[in-house]
């Protein structure tokens, strides 16, 4: 298979500043198809600026990020690098998938037209087939009677799960979730969580950033701990959480767990 | 009052050809100002300062001259320049340029105090920008722009009796040519009055309804 020759995202050198401050210093990471990573650290870290880098949300100054054999956002010709074109950029997002902290389903639509907007207009379905995708997914994470309800009439909870069946249904190479669960109330994260267990039970590629270190540890085949810009430690949840090699990945436990 | 009811009936056509115009000349302001607005204000929000210069310049002087200018200006400069604008042409011209200079300041608000995350969940999607504009933004900034869109209707209502300077056969210029043939100048102006308010009022109750239908996601 194909998939054996190169890993479906290879992040190389990654590098990228805001202004004078280096935010990522050289980032290196690879994630086969059907990997669930999990992404680590304090704030400021850089975890969810390499999340927003894999989904061209950010410019980055340096390195090059591969999505399934492709290089993404920058094309070099005679020793320059260019952006890509707004065309190009949006062809290539579409291929990932986010599901962002603050939700931000489009307040205008229903559940099933926030998850078939992308679908209509990108994928370029029928109506009905979209419906039928959106009805399914909605389904799926267990919103099958809430498709016609709009943002507002939804909890917190839900309205993640609709980000996630929306981000889902566009059918991505890989999904990106950026700490999924900050923004909702104790008593709602759980259910988020089990709908990003199942996705990522189902086969999903998933590069998760969570401050949620017990879901880090269940849902996870790899755990990144990233330190100042840089991937400090890279292993199995038993290595990272049992025995860290890394100092501050070890002083990093002690203050987050529990 | 029998006097003016009967001066009131002789007078009805032209004043009933007075108020469509009045209203024809704010309703195609108001749709070619909208048009104009929306691509304004597009400009204002999302376009780099050299393109975004110029839509600048253009709103700050529609918003900073009387209408009566504008309007003046609409119908004497283009025949300097040998274009012959009629007088409705050319106030319909003045009260476009007039509401799409502040319909584009309305509408570049409106996307402006859109969250970022909107934008970049329909990026993550993979919209592009146009699609991003026509199903995300736009449609978000509109419904936040409609009570103001109507007042600026309400303002174009008021707006169009400054076309009587220019000959216009408005509502207020007809109402004049009334009053020259009856003399009844406290009556006639009262009545046009009571129809510019009744107009407004309509448009203001329009507004509130629009507003409870949109408001409600």
């Amino acid at each position: 298979m194909s998939d054996k020759q190169h890993p479906l995202l290879a992040i190389r050198g990654l590098k990228k500043q805001f202004g004078a401050t280096e935010v990522l210093k050289g980032v290196d990471l690879d994630l086969n198809k059907g990997d669930v990573v999990s992404i680590i650290g304090s704030s400021g870290s850089g975890k969810t600026t390499l999340l927003r880098c894999v989904n061209l949300l950010e410019e980055y100054q340096g390195g090059e990020i591969a999505l399934d054999g492709e290089t993404i956002g920058y094309r070099s010709g005679d020793g320059r690098r260019r952006r890509l074109s707004d065309r190009e950029l949006s062809r290539q997002r579409a291929m990932t998938g986010m599901v962002f902290q603050s939700f931000n389903l489009f307040p205008h639509l229903t559940a099933a037209g926030n998850v078939m907007l992308g679908l209509r207009k990108v994928l370029k379905l029928p109506k009905a087939e979209a419906r039928a995708i959106a009805e399914n997914w909605l389904a799926r994470v267990g919103l099958a009677a809430r498709a016609d309800h709009y943002p507002s009439q939804l909890s917190g909870g839900q309205q993640q799960r609709v980000a996630i069946a929306r981000a889902l249904a566009m059918n991505p190479k890989l999904v990106l979730l950026d700490e999924v669960t900050s923004a909702l109330d104790p008593e709602l994260v759980q259910e988020v969580l089990n709908t990003v267990k199942g996705i990522a039970d189902d086969g999903a590629t998933l590069l998760i950033v969570t401050h949620e270190m017990r879901f880090a540890r269940d849902v996870s085949s790899r755990v990144v701990f990233m330190e100042q810009g840089r991937i400090a430690e890279d292993g199995p949840p038993a290595q990272i959480f049992g025995a860290p090699k890394n100092a501050r990945l070890a002083e990093f436990l002690r203050t987050t767990r529990h | 009052m029998q006097a003016f009811l009967d001066q009131l009936w002789i007078a009805r056509w032209p004043l009933w050809e007075g108020l469509l115009l009045t209203i024809g000349s704010a309703a195609g302001s108001i749709l070619f100002g909208t048009l104009l607005g929306v691509i304004v204000g597009v400009q204002l929000a999302y376009a780099p300062w050299w393109l975004r210069l110029p839509f600048r310049i253009y709103v700050d002087i529609m918003r900073g001259t009387p209408v009566l200018v504008l309007i003046l200006a609409a119908y004497y400069i283009p025949a300097v320049a040998g274009l012959s604008l009629g007088p409705t042409q050319a106030g319909i011209l003045a009260l476009t340029l007039f509401a799409g200079a502040h319909i584009g300041e309305l509408i570049r608000g409106s996307l402006q105090a859109i969250q970022p995350g909107q934008a970049e969940a329909g990026r993550s999607i993979g919209l592009t920008f146009p699609q991003l504009l026509a199903y995300v933004l736009l449609p978000q900034a509109v419904r936040s722009a409609l009570p103001p869109w109507i007042n600026t209707g309400v303002e174009l209502i008021k707006g169009s009796s400054l076309l009587s300077i220019i000959g216009v056969g408005e509502l207020l210029l007809k109402t004049q040519e009334v009053i020259g043939r009856n003399f009844m100048t406290i009556q006639f102006y009262v009545f046009a009055g009571i129809l510019y308010l009744a107009i407004n009022i309509a448009l203001d109750q329009l507004g509130k309804a629009v507003e409870r239908r949109v408001g409600q996601h």
